[in-house]
């Protein structure tokens, strides 16, 4: 291990180098371009999975990292390095792994695009930045990187900036993160100055490995300063993975292409504060208030909940996924917050496979029928796109908890973690858990069975399309057997769990009645029109309007946080105009006055009529300038001149 | 008497040789002109390039030393040490680039690249003298060319801007006139280094004067800077400006306040700035956040580029007031950090204002409007111009990768610490700035285009290459900063002591 970490720079380093080439490479240079970024992703992915074989068989918890100075200051310098450990191996893994898929579904996806160079530039240098984010041993590589996922994702998302939605959406996704990352920034501000160093483990002395330290240091508000890092660090993660009240964006980001929603805005991005909050889980733990954790619970829960009700009420295809993927997020990040560290991570490996799936399998619809979106302008897909209906069976399987899917496995060790913290936090969750396989059934209905709405006839995807999503479906099936060890493989271990057998059987009633009434509602008599009226809508009433209208948070920032802030603008903008420049042109006048005086008073009895002269001359001799000038420049000239003389008198009358 | 080869006077008089000789030429041989004047920054650029690559951090270096004028004890002084020779380099990267931004200039062309040369000579004096009777001289210089470039080549509103620009600034520095009149009654010397040398054991000048001599060299600086609330005449001189003018008014003009700063009122009134930091910490934070939210009401291009300098200088002013905000040897490193990237920052914030600057005056010359409101969509005809206007803003902005964050970052490394509740709010600006920065790239590239410029060419070869070169120093920068902060950091750290 200690010689592969010297290699963990290059898993991300590949695709990096593959996008700043593709950056040059000319629009039309397409098979190049892509084939490019598939060799660097491949070579990657060979790397990462060497990476975590190599981290396998090791019953204790081993990391090896290695740092290297970025530059001096003071008496002092900053490190940045890298890491492995099984917590990094295995993301990276699964990051690079699907990510290469992914390229694989969008050379198909986009192939019609006349910006395809430019998108798998985009592609890979997001697939470098993430693989960095995943491999630093630093905070500060961390948040650089975390950055610049940031940065592809603003640019990704507006790939089609054309459209005035997908303008504003790229916007809104970059300025709602980058709320969040204030927190993140101040809480890497704090720990490098409470830990002095920002490398995450080094040696003994590394921050994490201070975080016991940090927890008996008080910190703001009566919180220990690992407890207000952690918090601090945590709105980062919210901002990041979309937690409630920062999560307005990411259903937005949908304007994106589908494989950049599938790659960034479900399996690895949105999953980087789950991550995040993982690598720094030492500090959000050290604490015996677990007032951190619980936040973290809590957020987490209510998310989890709350974006489900949304996602039950949606029409279009993959904004429905898009508030999945919130809630799924907020059920890693209640699990983090309960203090299952393997359940949560164990859950986004396990989610990133079969949301992956299902975004490219929503793509696949996409595709297939024209780019059509609107679920209830689909139906009876099954005929058309018999492969992609299979493959998206499996991930809808998945996700709804049944077993044996990966997603069975995952979300009962979520479930299982929460139990063991607070029977509140996991009846909540359950019910969301209930939501989940309910809306899955929704969409399953709507989109596949009864019979086509839409307007021209929809036919199957090409095999570049079909196969990423074939392969990922063999692992939302098989993926959840090793959810067990994982928590050995991490070196968490964590307390024998009661209540086992209680939550796994509640996990799967309600999974079955989500199933269940999904099917009554949607399964027996399938939508006949496009514009029939949905049969929730029918029972729920205005609820379902405000669901559809996801709760009115957007109504509700547009009128409040956003009115403020362009008004504050509006008032700074108009206090420099009336009150500063009011002030300056007042002042302006009274000199002006006072010059008239002393002008005259200079003129008539200080100045002779040598320098008068001197002046005239100097007039003469810049006509060109002369000519420009309103005269009163050269009365301050003359003031200026004046200065020169009243010093040099007072230093021979000295 | 020190006397080597004179690489700073010969840095500093070159353009001044070159304007002679575009006054020289023949009044039809306008790209002669053009040609003279570029040539003659560039050389000053080459010997600025072996000064920068010569240089050795910790000591004062290429110094000139002569007596000059003998009954005044005024010495002709010159030298860089670290908070000088970035801002050297910077000078002379900057104005051929900027010359070249006018290449297509058809009016009075021969004034114009004769008073640009002039400027960049005053330009220079500035970071080279270290005296204060030559350095005066060149400060002025600085303001009489640039008037000109606003009141000649510049917009509609240009007489009011270029008035306003030089009586304010004009204002400022007779005040510093008049402070520095007395320093020298009090110490006998107009000498930077000697005044440093006299202030570091006991206040030059003590009690209620010392204090008013304070605020007055403060003052002068403060409008050059400009800090709020000295800075409106900023954003009506960089909207009225020429491209050229707004670039260097931007990069450079700024920055000799800043300067001002780290040479003249830390060293010099160390007692007085230590005495008053929490007063000027309010007015940098001020800079910051009110700067922010002006630059977020712009309708106009230009001057939203123009009040995001105000809010990126009063990052500066940040680290350097929080570099003396604590005394004695307590959080040295920390202090350290935030003045380095405070350095970094002049630096830094050259680079990306210049190229916003001229990206504005790229798109003014196809469009000739500034309105925000006005363009829309321009990605779709203009690729490569998206592109660097893109990669700028992020510059700006304080994209990790990319120049401004490791400015940045360096300020708030050492600001939180030291002064944790001033910082924490200071980060506001870091939001509000990425709100303006991207709002304007929506309304400019993104969106359904406005079929009026349909036609418009992209940037052409001469355009892209000034582009590239500014965005080379934000990727290296961004990438690899230590070569300037191990230029700066013996220069910081010897300031920073004085606290």
């Amino acid at each position: 291990m200690n010689e592969l970490v010297k290699q963990q720079w290059l898993i991300p380093a590949l695709p990096l180098l593959a996008a700043a080439v593709q950056s040059l490479l000319p629009r039309k240079a397409r098979k190049l371009s892509a084939g490019i970024c598939l060799v660097a992703m491949g070579a990657s992915c060979l790397l990462a999975l060497r990476a975590f074989i190599g981290t396998l068989g090791h019953h204790e918890t081993e990391r090896a990292v290695w740092n290297f100075v970025w530059f001096d200051y003071g008496t002092t310098q900053l490190q940045l390095g890298f890491i492995l450990d099984p917590l990094t191996a295995a993301m990276a893994a699964m990051v690079a792994f699907v990510g290469f898929w992914i390229f694989v579904n969008a050379t198909g996806y986009m192939s019609e695009d006349e910006n395809f160079t430019r998108f798998f530039c985009f592609m890979s240098l997001f697939a470098a930045a993430m693989l960095g984010l995943v491999v630093a041993n630093n905070l500060l590589l961390l948040f650089i990187c975390w950055e610049l996922v940031g940065l592809c994702s603003y640019l990704l998302i507006g790939f089609w900036y054309f459209k005035p939605s997908a303008a504003a959406a790229m916007k809104k996704a970059f300025i709602t993160t980058r709320i969040g990352d204030i927190g993140f920034f101040l809480g890497l501000l704090l720990l490098y100055w409470q830990a002095g160093t920002l490398n995450l483990y080094d040696n003994g002395n590394g921050a994490l490995e201070q975080a016991d330290k940090l927890a008996v240091v008080p910190g703001w508000f009566g919180a220990s300063i690992a407890t207000t890092i952690a918090v601090l660090l945590f709105f980062g993660a919210m901002g990041k993975s979309a937690q409630f009240p920062l999560h307005v964006w990411l259903p937005d980001a949908m304007e994106g292409p589908t494989p950049v929603s599938a790659l960034i805005h479900a399996a690895t991005m949105v999953a980087a504060g789950v991550f995040m909050v993982g690598r720094m889980f030492a500090l959000f733990a050290a604490d015996a208030s677990g007032l951190a954790l619980n936040l973290v619970m809590w957020v987490g829960c209510f998310t989890a909940l709350f974006s489900a009700t949304i996602a039950v009420a949606q029409f279009d295809i993959k904004r429905m996924l898009a508030y999945s993927t919130c809630s799924q997020l907020g059920f890693m990040m209640m699990a983090l917050g309960a203090g299952g560290l393997a359940a949560g991570q164990f859950h986004l490996l396990a989610h990133a496979f079969f949301k992956a799936l299902l975004f490219l399998g929503s793509g696949c619809v996409i595709i297939g029928t024209h780019h059509e979106q609107d679920m209830r302008r689909m139906g009876g897909l099954k005929k058309y796109m018999p492969i992609t209906f299979w493959c998206y069976l499996i991930g809808m399987l998945a996700l709804a908890g049944v077993p044996p899917f990966a997603g069975f496995f995952s979300k009962d060790e979520v479930l299982l973690a929460t139990f063991q913290r607070s029977k509140l936090a996991w009846g909540l969750a359950t019910f969301a858990a209930f939501l989940t396989a309910f809306y899955m059934t929704r969409q399953m209905f709507m989109v596949f069975a009864g019979k086509w709405r839409g307007h021209h006839e929809p036919h199957e995807v090409r095999w570049n399309m079909w196969l990423p999503i074939a392969v990922l479906s063999v692992f939302a099936v098989g993926l959840g057997f090793f959810g067990g060890k994982y928590g050995h493989y991490l070196g968490v271990h964590e307390e024998a769990h009661h209540g086992k057998y209680l939550v796994m059987g509640l996990s799967v009633a309600v999974g079955a009645a989500g199933i269940l009434l999904g099917w009554l509602l949607y399964g027996r008599r399938t939508m006949a029109h496009a514009d029939e009226p949905d049969p929730l809508a029918a029972k729920l009433g205005a609820l379902f309007t405000c669901l559809n209208r996801k709760w009115y948070v957007d109504e509700f920032y547009d009128a409040t946080l956003i009115r403020a802030t362009m008004a504050l603008g509006e008032l700074w903008r108009a206090f420099d105009k009336l009150v500063i420049d009011g002030l300056l042109h007042g002042v302006a006048w009274l000199a002006w006055g006072v010059s008239q005086v002393v002008r005259w008073v200079g003129d008539e009895f200080v100045i002779n009529g040598g320098f008068d002269a001197g002046c005239e001359s100097v007039r003469l001799s810049g006509r060109e300038f002369a000519k420009l000038q309103d005269g009163r420049i050269q009365s301050y000239l003359r003031v200026l001149c004046l200065g020169v003389v009243v010093l040099l008198a007072i230093w021979y009358l000295k | 008497m020190k006397v080597g080869f004179p690489y700073l006077s010969l840095i500093t008089f070159l353009p001044l040789a070159g304007a002679l000789a575009v006054l020289l030429l023949p009044k039809t041989q306008e790209r002669a002109m053009k040609v003279a004047a570029i040539v003659a920054s560039s050389l000053s650029l080459l010997f600025a390039v072996k000064v920068w690559l010569a240089f050795t951090p910790g000591a004062m270096c290429f110094e000139e030393d002569w007596l000059w004028i003998g009954a005044l004890n005024v010495r002709y002084h010159l030298g860089v040490d670290g908070l000088s020779v970035a801002m050297v380099l910077l000078t002379a990267i900057i104005t051929p680039l900027a010359m070249l931004a006018h290449w297509n200039l058809k009016e009075k062309v021969k004034l114009f690249f004769a008073l640009f040369l002039l400027l960049q000579t005053g330009m220079f004096g500035v970071f080279t003298a270290l005296n204060f009777f030559h350095w005066f001289i060149y400060w002025e210089l600085g303001l009489i060319p640039m008037f000109f470039l606003i009141k000649i080549w510049g917009h509609e509103n240009r007489t009011y801007a270029s008035f306003k620009f030089f009586v304010y600034t004009l204002a400022g520095s007779i005040g510093m006139l008049v402070a520095f009149g007395f320093l020298y009654l009090k110490t006998g010397t107009l000498d930077f280094i000697e005044l440093r040398q006299l202030a570091a054991t006991k206040p030059l000048v003590e009690g209620a004067l010392g204090t008013w001599l304070f605020w007055a060299v403060l003052v002068g600086f403060a409008i050059k800077v400009p800090i709020w609330p000295f800075h409106t005449w900023l954003p009506d001189a960089h909207t009225q400006a020429p491209t050229g003018g707004s670039m260097v008014l931007a990069a450079i003009l700024l920055k000799m306040g800043v300067y001002g700063f780290l040479r003249v009122v830390l060293p010099i009134f160390p007692a007085q700035v230590a005495a008053y930091v929490d007063v000027l910490l309010l007015l940098a934070l001020a800079s910051i956040v009110l700067g922010a939210f002006a630059a977020l009401a712009q309708t106009d291009f230009k001057r939203l580029v123009a009040y995001s300098s105000v809010n990126h200088m009063g990052y500066a002013m940040l680290g350097i007031f929080a570099s003396v905000a604590a005394a004695g040897p307590e959080m040295f490193n920390e202090k350290a950090a935030a003045l380095n990237g405070a350095v970094l920052q002049m630096f830094n914030h050259g680079i990306s204002s210049a190229a916003l600057f001229f990206m504005v005056g790229v798109l003014y010359e196809r469009t000739h409007t500034r309105a925000l409101a006005e363009y829309g969509g321009l990605r779709k005809i203009m690729p490569i111009y998206a592109g660097v206007l893109g990669i700028s803003m992020f510059s700006s902005l304080g994209l990790p990768g990319l120049n401004g964050f490791v400015g940045e970052f360096l300020i708030f490394k050492g600001a939180f610490p030291v002064v944790t509740k001033t910082a924490v709010v200071a980060t506001t600006g870091l939001v509000v700035t990425a709100i303006f920065l991207l709002q304007m790239m929506q309304k400019v590239c993104f969106g359904s285009l406005n079929e009026k410029w349909r036609g418009l060419p992209d940037m052409s070869g001469r355009e892209l290459f000034i582009g590239a070169v500014l965005m080379f120093f934000m990727f290296w920068i961004g990438i690899f900063p230590a070569p300037l902060l191990d230029a700066a950091n013996d220069a910081v750290m010897a300031l920073v002591k004085l606290f």
